[in-house]
């Protein structure tokens, strides 16, 4: 599904990604651990097209197509998704308008017929309750004085409404209560799919108890210096990092 | 996606669409402005003598007076000795009796506006009061008007027909002393736009002008007022588009509204002018004075705005709270691209008891665009428990452009209350790829980012004019917002 050969990027000059190979086949949830600064973030926002981030070399394929030449909204449209770790605010703009426009744009773009206003509301509502929010949610302004819990779990939610191919969580998981974590790795473990694969990026091994990887990724410096099973995230707990970077 | 992207220029870069000319035979004035060409106005328009001499005195006061310099803008000296101060199509001279007597090519230049009259008689139920240059060109509506006893009529009908009303009213709100840019609108006002709404009635319909500069080098200096009498209320509607010229224009407008007891005014102006090209070369200088007088108890007067065009935007639509419990009302949305400039803001003068105001503003800026907020709330000493609420916020679209706040504030009586607050954004970098990573194009984000700042201000809009006001944002951005 997504196949990361030798990807470097920098933002500003300094080089964060120091050449990143990673597979991920469909059905699979990798997880990338790694401490503060190790690129992970940058990894994540890499993939999904963040402008302000140079791709100095390496190549991603996605799905039999080029990732790195796609606009954002194009490799959106062809099913990628990122949960943000720091969702923006967009004030005036209701989440339920916002996660419309947004289904309708990948919509449009795979020939689809657009939702109007009504099947919209029959399709999301199910998923509201999933994440377990009020309905009053969706009429509030994107993110506008969500707490960080909110936030989170507004992101899972309009992963559920987009029902993407291929998801990235960047430190979803980050600053939850033991609550909200649940619904994000529940809603995590909802998209497992045969045709689906995920790629969560985080720093904490609280999500990995409600939530069982395939293969785990440890990211040191810009480049993934050990992959092993579930296992290895335990090891890290007992070990710290300085265990492999020593061997490294 | 950065806001300089190739998409986002184009965008920003996008064609004004009124910007055609009508080709229709003028009877018009060589250009110059004396004592004479006042008198020629006058006799022109066959106006009654108290008109002319009040033209002659707010002449004369005028050229006592220096452009004023204190706004937020720039400009090369306007030479007021090269405008045309009259202009009108020839055939119209008497007015056309209904729209089949109108000049077929003035009827399309309407059509192109998207305001076709028929159309708007038969279909829409807004009545259009419409000016054309100089002289009102057709008065739709007028008698289903006639009958709840509302008059609506362009300005010199009403000088011909009501002159004590319009002497009675005319001149309370904005005195030619007022400004600069009054007493030159005083001296040669040439038509504009006239409602009296009687006692108790409630006017059956949205009323709506729509202004439009054809000729070249023409001054456009129209002068509307509305009064609403004791229990009477009328939503008014105005839009302004003008043909792409290279030279600047002067625009410079009065609109008066009285508001007596329990009555209440809303007006609402969608003003698209021409802004002038991306190298900020031509486009209109809009330098109006407009101003409401809550006359009486429980009076309320609303001004919402929507400024997308204009070379210069420089405004201030104004609430004289002088009944004890009237209400001003004042919500804009302004928006400046390429090299426009705006000042614009809003006066809250509270003299009576138990007075409200409240202010919203919206400041858009994209481009090298220039974007000031000015506004000033004053209490008087007899405004006890006198309110005011006033937010205004800015939203930047790209690195050059600016905006600007400056609210002042006045209170001389220890119960009145003032609130501001005020915020300042960018449409982000962050904003943009977080649309664009759901999916959602670069222009799609822009006008729902854009949308989104300005709902408060679009649902104060008459409902039809919502959604033009919605469209005209999209268009004024293209290539603007990314």
């Amino acid at each position: 599904m997504l196949t990361i050969q030798n990807l470097q990027s920098s933002i500003q000059g300094i080089e964060i990604l120091k050449g990143i190979d990673l597979t991920v086949k469909p059905g699979e949830v990798h997880v990338i651990m790694g401490p503060n600064g190790s690129g992970k973030s940058t990894l994540a926002q890499t993939l999904a097209g963040r402008e302000d981030i140079l791709v100095t070399n390496g190549s991603v394929q996605f799905l039999g197509q080029n990732l790195l030449a796609l606009s954002p909204e194009a490799r959106a449209q062809a099913g990628l998704f990122l949960a943000f770790q720091y969702p923006v605010e967009i004030p005036g703009v209701s989440t339920l308008l916002f996660l419309k426009t947004a289904l309708n744009s990948l919509r449009k773009a795979r020939g689809e017929p657009e939702l109007d206003a009504l099947e919209f509301l029959n399709n999301i509502q199910e998923k509201v309750r999933q994440v377990k929010m009020d309905e009053r949610f969706l009429q509030r302004s994107l993110n506008e004085g969500f707490s960080g819990g909110e936030k989170k779990r507004s992101e899972i939610l309009q992963m559920l409404v987009l029902d993407p191919k291929f998801a990235i969580l960047d430190e979803t998981d980050s600053g939850l209560d033991i609550d909200a974590l649940k619904v994000v790795a529940e809603g995590v473990n909802s998209l497992r799919k045969p045709d689906r694969a995920i790629l969560v990026v985080t720093h904490y091994l609280r999500l990995l108890e409600v939530m069982v990887p395939d293969i785990v990724h440890i990211l040191w410096d810009g480049r993934i210096i050990k992959s092993g099973d579930k296992t290895l995230a335990r090891e890290l707990e007992q070990r710290g990092y300085e265990w492999l970077t020593e061997k490294a | 996606m950065s806001v300089n992207s190739p998409s986002l220029t184009q965008l920003i870069t996008s064609d004004y669409p009124h910007g055609f000319v009508t080709d229709v035979e003028e009877n018009t004035f060589p250009p110059g402005l004396n004592e004479e060409v006042i008198r020629k106005i006058s006799s022109e328009k066959e106006e009654p003598l108290f008109m002319l001499e009040w033209r002659l005195a707010a002449y004369r006061y005028w050229v006592t007076c220096e452009t004023p310099q204190w706004a937020n803008v720039q400009f090369p000296p306007i030479d007021y000795q090269s405008i045309i101060y009259y202009s009108a199509p020839k055939m119209l001279k008497k007015g056309p009796k209904n729209l089949q007597e109108v000049d077929p090519e003035i009827l399309k230049t309407y059509q192109k506006l998207g305001i076709s009259l028929q159309e708007q008689e038969k279909l829409s139920g807004v009545a259009v009061d419409a000016v054309f240059d100089s002289v009102s060109v057709a008065t739709t509506f007028k008698e289903k008007l006639a009958e709840a006893g509302v008059i609506f009529c362009s300005f010199s009908e009403a000088l011909k027909r009501y002159p004590e009303l319009v002497q009675k009213y005319f001149g309370t709100v904005v005195p030619y002393r007022d400004n600069f840019f009054a007493a030159l609108n005083s001296a040669v006002f040439s038509d504009g736009s006239f409602c009296y709404v009687p006692k108790g009635v409630r006017c059956p319909m949205e009323l709506s002008t729509y202004f439009r500069i054809n000729a070249a080098n023409t001054g456009q200096f129209e002068r509307t007022l509305i009064v609403a009498e004791e229990g009477s209320t009328v939503s008014y509607l105005e839009g302004c588009t003008a043909p792409i010229r290279d030279t600047n224009q002067l625009h410079a407008a009065v609109v008066e509204l009285v508001a007596l007891d329990n009555a209440e005014i809303k007006y609402s102006t969608v003003q698209n002018w021409y802004p002038g090209d991306k190298n900020g070369k031509g486009g209109i200088y809009n330098f109006v004075t407009k101003r409401g007088m809550c006359k009486g108890r429980n009076a309320k007067i609303s001004w919402t705005q929507i400024e997308t065009g204009s070379a210069i935007t420089w405004k201030y639509p104004s609430v004289v709270l002088r009944g004890d419990h009237s209400i001003g009302e004042f919500y804009s949305v302004a928006l400046t691209n390429h090299h426009q400039q705006a000042d614009t803001g809003t006066k809250m003068i509270h003299l009576g008891k138990n007075t409200r105001s409240v202010i919203l503003s919206k400041g858009l800026s994209a481009g090298q665009g220039k974007n000031t907020y000015r506004g000033l709330v004053k209490m008087a000493p007899g405004a006890s428990f006198g309110r005011n609420y006033t937010r205004c916020d800015s939203l930047l679209l790209g690195s050059r452009a600016k905006a600007y706040t400056y609210p002042s504030i006045e209170v001389k009586n220890k119960t009145a209350c003032v609130e501001h607050e005020a915020s300042t954004s960018k449409i982000g970098d962050e904003q943009l790829f977080y649309c664009r990573a759901r999916g959602i194009g670069e222009e799609a984000a822009v006008s729902m980012i854009v949308n989104g700042f300005c709902k408060d201000i679009f649902r104060k809009l008459p409902m039809e004019f919502a959604v033009e006001a919605q469209k005209l944002m999209e268009v004024s951005l293209e290539g603007c917002v990314g």
